[in-house]
Order: C-alpha cells, then structure tokens, then sequence
C-alpha cells in the first residue's frame, strides 16, 4: 500500500479529481443539479492546464453523450456526467453506447425524476437505466465515488467487457458532503488503468481492424441493423455482460491492494452478515446508515445485519443469494419504485433469485426516500423492528411496504 | 447461411470494411468540375460529408467509386465551377 494525500472534497469534486487523474481525453457534459460541481471543477482543471482533456461544453444531455459516443468510438477515454432529467435525455444515446461497445464511464449523481419537480436524491434516474447494458456501480461515499471511477474506467476499457460504465453517488447526501478523501498519487492512477486507452482488434472481413474511428482503416460505426443481426449483437452484449462480474472482482483485488481499500468483492458488501438472523438489503448512502444501525441493535442483542449491492449491473445474483442463504427475514430497501410492478427493482430481482427455493428469507420490499426523503437511523431501526417481528411467523401479505411516508 | 453471434465482429461492426461498400452506384446526378472556373478554393472539400472530393496538391478532383451525388459541392461552389449532370 502506498502513502496517500488525504483533501477534503465533498462528492462530485471527488469524482471531478478522479477524473483529472485518469488521463481522460473528451469530457463532454451539461451542468444539472445535484451533478454541477463535476462539471465546474473539471472545467477549472481544464482552464488552469492540469489535464489535455477536450471540454465540450454541448447544449443538453442528448449532445453531451452523442459527442462522448462520437469521441469514444475514435478510441479516446472519454467521461461524462449527469443526473435525473439529464440522463432521461440521454436515454437514446445510452442504449447506443453501450451496443457501440464504447467504454464510457459516466458519473451518475442520483436525483429524482421530475415530476413534480425535485431536486433531490432517489435512484428513479439510474434505475430507470438498468436494462441498457450499463455497467452500474452504486456507491456509499465521496472516497468510494473516487475510487470508483479510477476502477470504472479499467473495467470499461477491459476488452473482454467492452461496456461503458455508470457510476451512481446520491446526491446532496454524497455529492454535496464534505468528507476526507485519500488520494493516489496521479502517476499510480495511470500505471493502475493505463496511460491511453488500448482498443482491441477486430476481424473484419478476414483482415485485423483497430475498433476505432480512423481514416486510415475505415470502418462503419452504427449501420443499418435490422432483423437480420440485430438480434446477435444484443446476445453479444449479453455475453459481454456475463464477464464483467470476473473483471470486476479483479479490479477491486487489484485496486485495494494498490490502495488498501477495498469495497465487498467489487459486486456486494456484506456488513455483519454471516451469523445474522435478520438482514436489510440496501444500495448507495443508505447502507452507511444501516450498517450503523446494525452496530447498534447487535449492541442490544438483535442479530441484525446488512448487505450492499454495490454493482447492480450485471446484477450480482450467485454473490446475493450465497449471501442471504440461511437468513430468516430480509427487508429489500428501494430509493425507486416501478410504478404497477411488484415493488422496487432491487426487490423484483432479489425476489426472483429466490423464486424457486423451497428453503428461502421472508422477504419484505421497504421503498423509502424518495425524493430525497431522509432516511434516519431511527426509520432504518423500526424496519429491523418490524423484520424482526416476522421471525416464526408467515410471510405477511404486506410485503410492499413504505418507509418514511406520511400515512 | 447467416453468420451467428459468436461469429461477427462486437459493436454493431459489419464484417465488410467500410472501403468494400461503393457507394459510387447510388449515384443518378453526377458532380463535373470545369477546372478552367475551379480556384481551387477547397470549399467543395470541405463540405463532401463522403470525403469524395479529394485534393492532390494542384487540382481537385471527385472519387466517383464512392461519390453518392448528393449535389452539395456544386451548391456551395462559389464559382459555380461544379455541374451535377444526369448519370447515363
């Protein structure tokens, strides 16, 4: 592990000094609320001369990410961000990064989405992004925003993985909070990922291409599709997905032991878990709270404990299920909701892992926070109550349950 | 037969390089120089978007193997030196 300089940054100027480190050739993004402060700390950086980086300052979203796509696909590394209505703009543009194989890595400062109007944090924005074939990494604080991104831009550029890579810090409770963040040095960044970004090499027509735009060896980038391959490159996608999990596992071993700091596997983080009878499952800022509360409540002889998915996208399943296996009740915490659905996405699937055990938890969905509704330790501890409650008895038919809403 | 998943190229990439595909034969208007009004100005080669109009230094000239006709060299020619005729 090497020394490190700790600076106080909140969040998004976290993510922005990430960013300034990783060599990053086109930024091209529109400042929106609770998002902004990546964009104007890395302008300041661009203005100052700290980085070569291209700043495209684009008129919306759409073109922020279509400009990130066309800069992607020459084989630059390339860094956007956004939040909420942002990225419902962009949300054309997603799908199409992600079958270009463009390994984008995007900052996602999680925020409502309108309407009525809100500017404050819920994962309806991200979540509503989860089938694209973006990599999603949710984070807990400002030190894991910026060690993510660093790691983002390796799993993206893998090319076994190919896909670009979101990665999600609640706003105002991470991006707007000041906290100490320790820093790598830059040179130990760029040894970390890599100075340039490094395209594969393609068959194309019997003969090796670079996947790149490039004058030289022209290629078509985005053609007509259709029914006749369409459908082949989505199941490409779909393999490209099935590796990612191993590449991320990899990067976070090879990530702590540069840095000493480590996140779970990379896919989930499991707080006190193992002899725990009673378990939340939470993403993003939420799980500081909760592992908090469960330090409390075992202090009170409740055999509690808490486990984060941290990358939601390939969705974690053999890591959750080997996880919460055993455990007699497990509230699923959702800060999104699909509207009509059986609950909040992260329940829906947690849901599903289990659909065909005999042997498997209670599972409870709490949708809490959203809008930026605070959720306090003392909410977090009244659903380990009422989880705990359940133990030996059936499962309720209230399993789609709010927390923190006014009845 | 079509080719599967695993056989083709990731990205959305066609299998035939981008050079393979003469787009020349979509062409029905065809883009003539009158090299004695060119002033060789380059704004035709500016403006191709098939990067057909290529430029070797001393004269201008038009890549008919990938030229579509779209017309918009003769429309912006200052000089009018570029006439779109009629493809046999």
């Amino acid at each position: 592990m090497i020394s490190q300089q700790v600076l106080g940054m909140n969040g998004d100027e976290a993510v922005a000094y990430a960013v300034k480190q990783c060599n990053v050739d086109v930024v091209a993004a529109y400042p929106i609320t609770p998002q902004t402060i990546i964009v104007e700390k890395f302008s300041e950086y661009v203005a100052n001369r700290e980085v070569h980086t291209e700043f495209v300052p684009v008129e919306s979203e759409h073109s922020a990410l279509s400009a990130c796509v066309g800069a992607s696909a020459t084989g630059a590394r390339v860094f956007t961000s956004t939040a909420a209505n942002g990225l419902a703009l962009m949300h054309e543009i997603v799908y199409i990064a992600a079958s270009l194989r463009l390994p984008i890595v995007m900052a996602v400062v999680n925020r409502a989405l309108s309407g009525p109007i809100n500017i404050h944090c819920d994962h309806s924005d991200s979540m509503a992004e989860r089938d694209s074939s973006w990599i999603q990494i949710y984070t807990e604080d400002a030190q894991e925003a910026y060690d993510s991104v660093i790691q983002a831009f390796k799993i993206a550029e893998n090319h076994e993985v190919l896909l670009p890579v979101m990665v999600t810090l609640d706003g105002f409770f991470i991006s707007h909070t000041l906290q100490n963040v320790s820093v790598l040095p830059d040179k130990e960044v760029l040894s970390f990922i890599g100075e340039r970004r490094v395209v594969p090499e393609i068959d194309v027509g019997g003969k090796k291409f670079k996947l790149k735009l490039d004058p030289v060896q022209p290629l078509t980038f985005g053609p007509l599709d259709l029914y006749d391959y369409y459908f082949e490159h989505k199941r490409q996608q779909v393999e490209a997905m099935k590796k990612a999990p191993k590449v991320i596992e990899k990067v976070s071993r090879e990530y702590a032991s540069l840095s000493g700091r480590s996140y779970g596997n990379g896919l989930v983080e499991p707080y006190k878990l193992e002899d725990a009878e009673v378990a939340v499952v939470c993403l993003g800022s939420t799980s500081g709270t909760a592992k908090y509360v469960v330090d409390d409540l075992r202090k009170r002889g409740l055999n509690v404990g808490c486990l984060r998915v941290r990358t939601f996208r390939p969705f974690p399943a053999a890591d959750i299920k080997r996880n919460l296996t055993g455990k007699e009740v497990v509230g699923v915490l959702d800060r999104s909701i699909s509207f009509g659905g059986l609950g909040g996405p992260v329940f829906t699937e947690i849901e599903a892992l289990f659909s065909d055990e005999t042997e498997k938890p209670k599972i409870i969905n709490y949708v809490y926070g959203l809008g930026g509704r605070d959720m306090s330790p003392q909410l977090i501890e009244k659903v380990f109550m009422e989880l705990n409650e359940l133990k030996g008895k059936p499962l309720p038919k209230d399993t789609l349950r709010f927390s923190g809403l006014r009845e | 037969m079509k080719k599967g998943w695993r056989e083709i190229p990731i990205a959305g990439m066609p299998w035939v390089p981008a050079t393979e595909y003469k787009t020349g034969s979509w062409r029905s208007f065809k883009p003539v120089i009158d090299h004695g009004k060119c002033v060789k100005c380059l704004i035709c080669w500016v403006y191709c978007p098939e990067g057909s109009v290529k430029w070797d230094g001393n004269k201008v000239s038009i890549d008919y193997e990938y030229c579509k006709g779209c017309g918009i060299c003769a429309e912006e020619c200052p000089v009018k030196a570029i006439e779109m005729l009629k493809e046999e």
